[in-house]
Parts: C-alpha cells; structure tokens; sequence
C-alpha cells in the first residue's frame, strides 16, 4: 500500500508547529488507510532530527542534508521532493499551508501532474463513486475547505492522479506525539543525485525571520476585532480590555487588510486558527473564512450594530449595538465584579 | 531606450469580499451572479510593479494576460487606462471547468506560444479561490524559477532582478536572474489610478468578439489603430493537448459543494446596557471563563 507523506518545514534545524500538526494527522491517515507514514527533513546539519519527528509515529523518514539547503528555496526543494515522490510513489502528500508549503505544493504539483488543494480545513478518508464511468474510487482523501470567498464550503477529490497533495495552514489540526520510543527508519539521501546546480540560481541575500511575537493560538481570551472596529484608535479599546481579562487581540482579515493591526494577529482560514475558552468579537460580520478560524471556541460574544450579522449565529452572546460604547462598560463591569 | 518585455498575468474574479445583502438569496446561500466581477486585487499590485519597470526603464512593454470568458476583457481595458501596453484574452469553452493545474498548462502553452518575455508578475493569489497556486504552477510549467510573496522589485542589474519578499513571519531580499515568475502580496504598494490620456486612448480597445456584438460607429478606427484591438485567443492560436485542459486536464475534482447556510445557534441576546452587561460580566466571572 502506498504511504501517506509528510513534508517537514524546518527553520533553523527546528520542525515547523504546522509539520508537527500535519505528521499527526498523517499518522491518523495512514493508520485508517493501512500503511506507511514517511516524512521527508530538507536542510543541514540535522543530525538527531529523527527525535523530533519519529514519534509522531512515522515509519521512514528521510534525510536530505547538505549547506545548499538552506535557508529554503523553491527549486532544489523541489527537485528532491519531486524525485523522492517519483521513487516512493505516495498516495497522499501533505505540506503547510505556509509561505514555504505555498511556495513549493504548486510546483510540485505541476511537475508531477497531481491535483493540489490549498488550505484545507479537513481531510478525510472515503469512498467516491462515478457514475458515468460506473466506477467506485476507494478510500480517497476528501480535502474539504471554504471556497468563494467562503461562501461555500467545497469537498475536493483527486481520483485518478497521485499523490493527492494538500496543504493545512498551522493551528488547524492537533498536534499529538504517538509514542516516544517509535521505531521508524532513516533514509538519508545522496543530495548530489536529486538536485542540479541550475537549482540554485535563486540567491537570498538577506533573510529576517522572527519568531511569532503574538500568541493568539495560546491564548484563553481574545478580544478579536473586524472592520466595523472603524478605526486603529478604536482598536486600543480592544487592547485594553484584552489586557484586563488577560487575554490577546486578534482580528479578522478585513480588520488587518485596513492596516488597525498587525497581519500575524489574523484569525480565520487565511489566518491563525483559535479555540479559547473565551472569543469576543467586535465588528466583526463572519464570514466564513473568519468563523473557520474561531468557531471551536468554548463561548463566543458578538458585538455588533447590525442584529443579522453572520457571526451572531455560532455567538452565545449577542450584544447589538457600538464597539466604543459597550467595550468601556465591560471593563468597567468586570473590574467592579472582581474587587 | 532599454526596456524589458513583462507580462502581467490577470484574473477577473467576483468580487467575494463584499457580500452584501442584495447577494443573498433566501436561503441563506450567496446568489453569485449577484456579485460584481473586478480585477482581481493582488493582480493590480502585480500591475504596478510592472509600470514601475517601465516608469524606470522606458523601453518596456507590459502585456496582460487573461484566461476567461468574454467579459473578462474588462480588465485588460482597465489595465490599458493605467499603463498597461496591451493584453491577450486566452477563452475558448475548452478551458471550462479547468483547475489550477489545467490553467498553468493553458498560460504556460500561451507564453511558449508568445515568445520572448522576461519577466511575468501575478498576483499571489486570486480572491475567489485563495489557493496561490497558478503563479508557482506556471514558472514549473516554463521550467524558469519564481520568486513568490513579492513586496517589491527594488532592482533590475544585468538580467537579474533583486526582489523584496514579505513572508509570514519576516522578509527575505533574493537576486533571481530572467526569465522568472514573479507573485505579488497585497502588501506591496496600491496600483496607480487610471489615467485620463490613456482612457481617452483606449476606450474603445475591443477584443473581436466584443466587436461583433457591438455593431458601433467606431469600426473604421481598429484599422487606423491596431493598438485598440485587443487579442483574443482560443485553442486553435495555440498548441495544446486537449486531455490537458479543462475538466479532463484537472486531477482535481469538485465532489460536493456546500452552501453556506446561516443558522442561529439560539443566542442569548442581551443590550447595551449597564445592566445587561454588569449581569453578563458576572455571569461570565462565576462560572470561571474570566476572572
């Protein structure tokens, strides 16, 4: 049976949240389909790398280390991971939905012909019958996502070419070590043999990553703020009350497009995916993209002027009526409550 | 005076962001024929890097490039008004029903089929799909390196480009030497407005389908000024496999579609009182949420 296939983002020899997250889907996957997980590690000096990602219970993984490697670029990554999925031939193929992943699932998916679905919400395993071809599909991975906008929520199937590719943006899926002493095996590549020197042309000749300053993903209260915020100043608001309760800001897409704050605050499919026990939401409508990213959260309160607004329909509690009005009294109210 | 060759990869899109009320139907689901259908926004970010290669290297020429159907050639127009030198609108029924895939083989077969280019720019991604995809497919497809997540194009040295890229968490400055694909974020700067010479220039620029319908007085003048017509392309202008394209050239499938219906959960509704939010905020405070 053909394996299910994790690609590990590393940054600086650590593996990405999001490859954590997708090697623990990937185990559940190949688990229920009955074969192998294999994992693939780019860059150099990994040696002991296996310790982070064996245990998520994967059964090969696979080395490529040389200094050419890193920092990441599009070609020689390529190049090793279309050859390894020539030579393996795996039947699903999973990457982060990250500017990494982004970067490097079309590619690979153009030189392979297989079919690539971004940023899905959830991936599950089932049957798919064609009726004018009269022929059943077994065990396909259905990679759902919001679609339009969002406005629709799409089930995307790739029957006929392999591997079917599928990228999942951080947050989305639970990261779970299956056992610490998992025994898989290591394969490290002969680099020569998978990449070309026309590979590197690409020079990166300055690079300035920073770690996430902002936990919005670790956070138990957010204050989370959209468009109808209608202004940076307004959002201090949020800060503050977000400071009081002892929680963190976040905001919807439109809120971080109109500049009131910072984009790695984003909540929602093109964003960070959150579940706290508490999500406020002000001026915020909810589209779906923005819901994706929050609706798992314990209680939800939204406050809005307009009472139709789409986010009022997963909110526990709806307060119709202005951010800057109801904002001071909850603070007000709380700081009375808990004297 | 130098130049480059640049062609600037467009997509209409409906216009997702802005669902209004008008765009629902009764059910709860979104009437998509309802929504307007714009430039898609990351595309016009991708415009104005390429006008300012041309602002700084007068000899180049920007060429836009756009799969769809008839309308579609709204926005070569719209490019033409703000700088653009002219467009290829590549529509057959062929490509309907194409994935990304199917629609990086069908650009990539009109770019081999278009000639000498040096720089393509897109925009990251297109607003109604969101999947960034087309941008890294094509530059596979043309065997030339990409450079995505573009904020700026700060030089151009020699054939090699020095490139800005806004990643989540950072930013990266990379040289990449031409032919390559470049894709834009949003967060590079606004595409300049349309200009009142070149509206004036091209107002009339049709494509020939949209001359046959129009049955204008202004015929006469696509033979004087070539420059208005704008190309149409079909299956038959460039080389392809037919099993490449559309719904048979997709590995991807749409199996199921959802709508989105809204559904109340039966929410407490409270107001803005001093009340109601005191009673709230305690209630929230006994059973532990905060506090």
């Amino acid at each position: 049976m053909n394996s299910v296939f994790v690609y590990c983002e590393l940054e600086d020899s650590q593996v990405a949240e999001v490859s954590m997250e997708l090697l623990t889907k990937g185990r559940a996957l190949a688990t229920e389909l009955k074969c192998k997980l294999e994992a693939i590690a780019i860059g150099y000096k990994l040696d002991g790398i296996e310790k982070d990602i064996i245990p998520y219970g994967v059964d090969v993984l696979h080395i490529a280390d040389d200094k050419r490697l890193v920092p990441y670029s599009t070609l020689p990554h390529t190049s090793i991971v279309v050859k390894l999925f020539q030579e393996e031939k795996p039947q699903i193929a999973l990457m982060g939905a990250s500017s990494v992943g982004r970067d490097l699932g079309p590619r690979v998916s153009s030189a392979l012909h297989s079919g690539l679905t971004a940023d899905c919400t959830s991936l599950v395993i089932g049957n798919h019958e064609d009726k004018k071809l009269n022929k059943v599909y077994e065990n396909l991975l259905y990679q759902i996502r919001p679609a339009f906008g969002g406005n629709i929520i799409a089930t995307i199937i790739n029957p006929d070419c392999r591997p079917q590719m599928a990228t999942v943006r951080e947050g989305v899926m639970k990261k779970t070590i299956l056992d610490p002493k998992y025994k898989g095996t290591i394969n490290k590549l002969d680099v020569s043999k998978y990449v070309n020197d026309t590979d590197f042309v690409v020079e990166i000749i300055e690079r300035h990553i920073e770690k996430s300053k902002v936990n919005i993903k670790g956070a138990g209260i957010i204050v989370a703020g959209g468009y109808g915020v209608g202004s940076k100043a307004n959002f201090d608001l949020l800060f503050e009350l977000a400071e009081v309760l002892g929680g963190e800001v976040g905001a919807s897409r439109a809120a971080v497009d109109s500049g009131y704050v910072e984009h790695e605050r984003q909540i929602g499919q093109t964003g960070t995916t959150v579940r706290p026990k508490l999500y406020i939401a002000c001026g915020i409508s909810g589209q779906i993209q923005h819901r994706a990213g929050m609706e798992e959260s314990a209680q939800i309160i939204a406050i809005n002027t307009d009472p139709e607004a789409p986010i009022n329909s997963i909110a526990d509690y709806v307060i119709t009526g202005d951010v800057a009005e109801i904002l001071p009294k909850m603070i007000k109210y709380y700081k009375a409550n808990t004297k | 005076m130098k130049g480059y060759k640049i062609i600037v990869l467009a997509k209409q899109v409906p216009d997702t962001r802005n669902v209004g009320k008008d765009a629902m139907k009764a059910d709860g689901t979104v009437n998509r024929a309802a929504l307007p259908a714009i430039f898609n926004p990351e595309d016009l970010n991708a415009l104005e890097q390429a006008l300012r290669i041309k602002d700084k290297f007068p000899g180049t020429t920007i060429t836009i490039i756009t799969m769809g159907p008839s309308r579609a050639a709204e926005i070569i127009r719209e490019g033409l008004f703000r700088g653009a030198d002219d467009g290829i609108l590549l529509t057959d029924r062929a490509f309907a029903g194409s994935d990304t895939l199917a629609t990086s083989y069908a650009i990539g077969q009109t770019l081999k089929k278009y000639g000498k280019y040096d720089i393509i720019i897109a925009g990251r991604q297109a607003i109604d799909g969101d999947t960034a995809q087309v941008g890294p497919q094509v530059a596979e497809k043309l065997g030339i390196p990409q450079v995505t997540y573009a904020e700026e194009i700060k030089a151009i040295n020699n054939g090699v480009l020095t490139i800005k890229r806004r990643l989540e968490r950072g930013v990266e400055v990379v040289k990449c030497p031409m032919p390559l694909v470049v894709t834009v974020n949003s967060s590079a700067p606004d595409c300049r407005a349309r200009n009142a010479k070149l509206i004036m220039k091209y107002k009339h620029a049709k494509t020939i389908s949209e001359m046959q319908v129009s049955n204008d007085d202004y015929i006469h003048l696509y033979n004087d000024r070539p420059y208005l017509n704008i190309k149409e392309w079909t299956v038959q202008d460039i080389e392809v496999d037919m099993n490449e394209l559309g719904l048979n050239g997709s590995p991807t499938k749409v199996k199921k579609v959802e709508n989105v219906v809204l559904q109340s959960k039966g929410a407490k509704v409270i107001t803005s009182s001093d009340e109601d939010i005191d009673q709230l905020m305690r209630g929230l405070i006994e059973n532990h949420t905060i506090g």
